[in-house]
């Protein structure tokens, strides 16, 4: 009986559709559970999560650019202009 | 590791209160400061939504002019990042003259599956390779230069979550869509990406 209780373990495209809410934390412990068992045994959905991790990450170290000397200075111009009205 | 990062988030909105403080009480150099830490932020998130540099720039103009007039009523219920951005972002929707395009059709070609729900073409290995320093840092310039091919929702939402690391309440928040939408919008946003630096790293 019990082997029809268990649920079938995921196919890739389903590991990658949970793929979103794992990364956010959102997933129920038995969802995480499933995914990494099929992480485990998938070098391909394994190798495309890695890479939306790099993204992730290449994204949150993506710096502006710098702010130049006349930037700032036309800035707190235009405060003490404000400021003298 | 997590108790330092909480401590240095936690001294950053502090900075943020006693610069709020100093502005009310008019003195320039809080203003200073606030420009050296958001401007060139507030800079390209307003590019990245009116698409011209020339705009940008009087959005921005316009916004620290709001942000020293309206001070007073910054009660800090949200951070003052959210509420920078909120100004902002409320500014540039009307210089742009439109509202946001609602997201198009499904663009993850990069994700397909046979009926069986396996990869057709399973991705070409490369994360490893951003290990090295050099490669990590070439991604994050680079994948800035790939945002503007997002579509405007997708862009937005990547940006105000991943790169400027604001709440996923606030983003749903800012930009108008239901929290569900946000998922949405930032896993395709984040698939596109994947996809596009994919095709440079020389993989699928």
């Amino acid at each position: 009986m019990r082997l029809f209780r268990r649920r079938a373990a995921l196919v890739c495209r389903q590991a990658v559709a949970l793929m979103a809410d794992y990364l956010d934390g959102r997933l129920t412990t038995t969802d995480a559970r499933r995914l990494e068992t099929h992480l485990a045994a998938c070098p391909h959905c394994s190798e495309y999560l890695a890479q939306l991790r790099v993204t992730i990450d290449a994204l949150g170290h993506a710096e502006p650019d710098e702010l130049s000397q006349e930037a700032l200075d036309d800035l707190v111009d235009l405060y003490r202009r404000w400021r003298a009205d | 590791m997590l108790a330092s990062a909480v401590r240095l988030a936690s001294r950053r909105v502090d900075d943020d209160a006693d610069l709020v403080d100093r502005l009310r009480a008019g003195d320039e150099s809080a203003f200073v400061a606030l420009i050296q830490r958001y401007q060139q932020r507030m800079l390209r998130l307003a590019e990245m939504t009116v698409g011209s540099r020339a705009v940008a720039e009087e959005v921005t103009q316009d916004t620290w002019l709001a942000v020293v007039r309206g001070v007073e009523r910054f009660e800090g219920r949200s951070s003052l990042k959210t509420w920078l951005f909120h100004i902002l972002l409320n500014r540039a929707k009307s210089a742009a003259g439109r509202e946001l395009r609602a997201g198009r059709p499904d663009q993850n070609i990069d994700e397909r599956f046979d009926k069986a729900g396996a990869w057709i073409t399973p991705p070409e290995p490369w994360a490893e390779r951003a290990d090295d320093r050099l490669v990590a840092e070439g991604l994050a310039a680079r994948v800035q230069q790939l945002l503007p091919q997002l579509p405007d929702g997708q862009r937005q939402v990547v940006v105000l979550r991943d790169v400027e690391g604001l709440p996923a309440e606030d983003v749903a928040a800012l930009v108008g869509v239901s929290d569900g939408n946000q998922r949405v919008l930032l896993h395709r946003g984040r698939a596109q990406l994947r996809h596009l630096l994919s095709a440079e790293m020389g993989g699928m």
